[in-house]
């Protein structure tokens, strides 16, 4: 047996282990990609359900609407975050293994944007269009989805972390996330709004960019530590 | 100074010297109340815009202060305990937590009766301090519904500090961003609470509430606190002599 | 290399699981948790691989503490509880490859080892059809693929028919053998051939 100390597995291949597993897994449950999609499309086309046609009400809403069906859909993904990896101990191989864990919850962030904000983003032009908002509108939409599904999905998986081995962590998960959602939800909406305004988007866009390196620097962190608790 | 500050952390210590402590805030602390109170009522003059409704920034503006300040104890406390083990700290931010939950509350609520002369409606979205004080009292409802959803006590203290930290990072953020939503509401001009120059005879009043409200809130704090020590420390042996000496009752 | 422990103490809740334990493991060592379910030894395997904060005590390895140098520790440990760790919908091998980025993996042939456990046929399978007895020898696999020191195990005979049970015993004792650790929680016995330090909770 050759015993080495020093030598340590390396971060970034466990990291992107990590990532291909969750996302070939994703990849084998299509229902967990699809449900949070229909869940967007649906609370999305409630809208003008309700307040009625009326084109210049659909596009006055159109970006709030859908930034706040995007948040919504992105918390119903989160709750299965660590839910199976739970159940089945391999969170709690994760928690013994070598590899930083912080490295390891910054893998579990990116496979779930992967696997379900990056598919908000893809099919976000779509539910755009229903909603009237013109093509450039739809691209700036695009953009702070972009930016702002990557924070929340750093930012859910502290949420995430913190509720795993509760019972009722589903509503508690939307009670802690949602009030620190705001920023990201405040800018992104409003951002897309300035733009249908004929305003200038670099300020919001910049803000969201900014908000990701935030997240990026303290989320995984946060979710090491909680991750540890939790499996107490 | 090290020595008493480490003595301070032993809970029996704690739980003694609480209790001397908490006259020297409370009575300070009732006594600016009430000279705030009368001098805000009666000796102030009535603002030259807002007549005599201005005079509930005499609670407002106090708590809405406690409520940020409060954040700042449980989130800095939570990460003390979280950081360096220190359990007391574990327990200042357990106790501090729903008296932020009130005061934000009673800010919310003042805020909200002020709005009803000055704007005509009881809520006024477009105003940012009160919309991050209702942000704010979601914070303190998350934290405060994470602690009671786990029962072990160690655990819930260390899962609620990693939400407290994330939390106090994120308030600055969430008050600028209300900010610059509401910099681009339209159509609402703002009355300004105060203004730049305030008279002698209404600032005054404002101070003495500031500083009576937190005298007051570090009275009520030590009591939450002893209480909360008391209770953690329940099955260890000071707690059980404590209640059979009699004492227990003070 | 020495895993040492001194004055662990837990509670859960009111209840005290242990108090005061203390021990030191040295290589071709096993540490046997022994008592009857719910007597703790589950907490007390969790909280030395750290995985649960003690009321007070220390753990080391190798002298340092090892809530310090966890990264260290954790290079040199592999863990094995009651749950398998394993996702269902992949396969044996899909399973085994993302372990391997997760830790060292010693230099032994995969199939081998897959050989050894009696594997090798159910490579292309998804593990969720795979049954508890065969799931428990996948999760052997990742102790013999890893280059660690100690073993950690939880009840590592449970769901094993009698010739698993075997095979587990002789797994640990080539471990042993090899000047590897292991630290083994059962509330039956663990017949072994090698020096063995016990642990008895109430």
């Amino acid at each position: 047996m050759t015993i080495q100390d020093e030598q340590l597995p390396d971060i970034s291949t466990g990291l992107l282990a990590l990532i291909v597993r969750d996302v070939s897994l994703a990849v084998k449950r299509p229902g967990d990609v699809l449900n949070p999609l229909f869940f967007f499309a649906m609370v999305a086309a409630l809208f003008p359900l309700v307040i009625g046609p009326g084109t210049e009400q659909l596009q006055s809403i159109g970006p709030g609407v859908l930034w706040v069906a995007a948040l919504l859909a992105t918390l119903l993904s989160l709750n299965s975050l660590f839910l199976s990896d739970h159940e089945d101990g391999s969170l709690e191989q994760m928690l013994v293994s070598p590899v930083p864990l912080a490295a390891l919850a910054l893998g579990k962030s990116a496979a779930h944007w992967l696997s379900s904000g990056l598919p908000l983003v893809l099919v976000s032009p779509v539910i755009a269009m229903t909603y009237q908002l013109s093509l450039s509108v739809t691209g700036v939409l695009m953009l702070t989805l972009l930016l702002g599904t990557i924070s929340l999905s750093l930012l859910g998986s502290v949420g995430a972390a913190l509720t795993v081995g509760l019972h009722r962590g589903t509503a508690l998960l939307s009670l802690l996330i949602l009030p620190l959602a705001m920023p990201v939800l405040i800018f992104g909406a409003r951002t897309v709004s300035l733009v249908a305004a004929g305003d200038g988007v670099a300020g919001g866009l910049y803000f969201l960019g900014a908000y990701v390196l935030l997240m990026l620097s303290i989320a995984p962190f946060a979710t090491a530590a909680a991750l540890r608790i939790s499996n107490e | 100074m090290w020595k008493f500050l480490h003595r301070l952390a032993s809970p029996p210590h704690f739980y003694r010297i609480a209790i001397n402590l908490i006259p020297w805030f409370a009575m300070p602390g009732l006594l600016l109340l009430a000279y705030g109170t009368y001098a805000g009522l009666f000796v102030a003059p009535a603002d030259y815009q807002q007549g005599d409704a201005f005079r509930i920034i005499y609670v407002h503006v106090p708590a809405a202060y406690l409520s940020m300040m409060a954040y700042m104890i449980m989130a800095v406390s939570a990460g003390i305990g979280l950081i360096w083990r220190m359990k007391l700290a574990h327990a200042v931010a357990a106790a501090v937590a729903p008296l932020g939950a009130s005061f934000t509350f009673l800010a919310l609520a003042t805020g909200s009766i002020w709005g009803r002369p000055m704007w005509g409606t009881w809520w006024e979205w477009g105003d940012p301090r009160l919309t991050s004080e209702l942000v704010l009292l979601f914070l303190y409802f998350g934290y405060m519904a994470l602690r009671n959803s786990i029962d072990d006590t160690s655990k819930a203290d260390r899962a609620s500090a990693v939400l407290a930290m994330v939390g106090a990072v994120n308030v600055p953020i969430i008050h600028f961003s209300v900010e610059w939503w509401s910099s681009l509401h339209q159509g609402s001009t703002l009355v300004r609470k105060g203004g730049p120059a305030m008279d002698a005879a209404m600032l005054y009043p404002l101070l003495a509430m500031i500083f009576g409200f937190t005298l007051v809130f570090g009275a009520l704090l030590l009591r939450r606190l002893r209480a909360e020590v008391l209770f953690r420390e329940r099955r260890k042996r000071w707690v059980r002599d404590l209640i059979l000496s009699g004492n227990g009752k003070r | 290399m020495q895993l040492s422990a001194d004055h662990l103490t837990l509670y859960r809740g009111q209840r005290c699981l242990f108090k005061g334990l203390g021990f030191a493991l040295n290589p071709g060592e096993l540490l046997l948790l022994e008592g009857s379910n719910g007597s703790g030894k589950t907490s007390l395997l969790r909280a030395i691989a750290g995985l649960l904060e003690l009321e007070s005590g220390t753990v080391r390895w190798n002298g340092t503490p090892l809530l310090r140098e966890r990264q260290s520790f954790q290079n040199s440990m592999v863990w094995m509880s009651h749950k398998p760790g394993l996702k269902g919908d992949l396969t044996l091998v899909e399973n085994l490859r993302y372990e391997a980025a997760l830790r060292l993996q010693a230099e032994v042939e995969f199939a081998t080892v897959l050989k050894q456990l009696g594997l090798n046929r159910l490579t292309r399978l998804p593990v969720r059809s795979l049954s508890a007895g065969q799931q428990r020898r996948v999760a052997l696999a990742r102790l013999l693929l890893s280059s660690a020191t100690v073993w950690m195990m939880d009840e590592p005979t449970a769901n094993l028919d009698a010739e698993g049970r075997d095979l587990v015993v002789k797994i640990v004792g080539q471990h042993l053998a090899k000047g590897g650790m292991a630290i083994v929680a059962a509330h039956q016995d663990f017949d072994l051939d090698a020096p063995v330090k016990r642990i008895r909770l109430q």
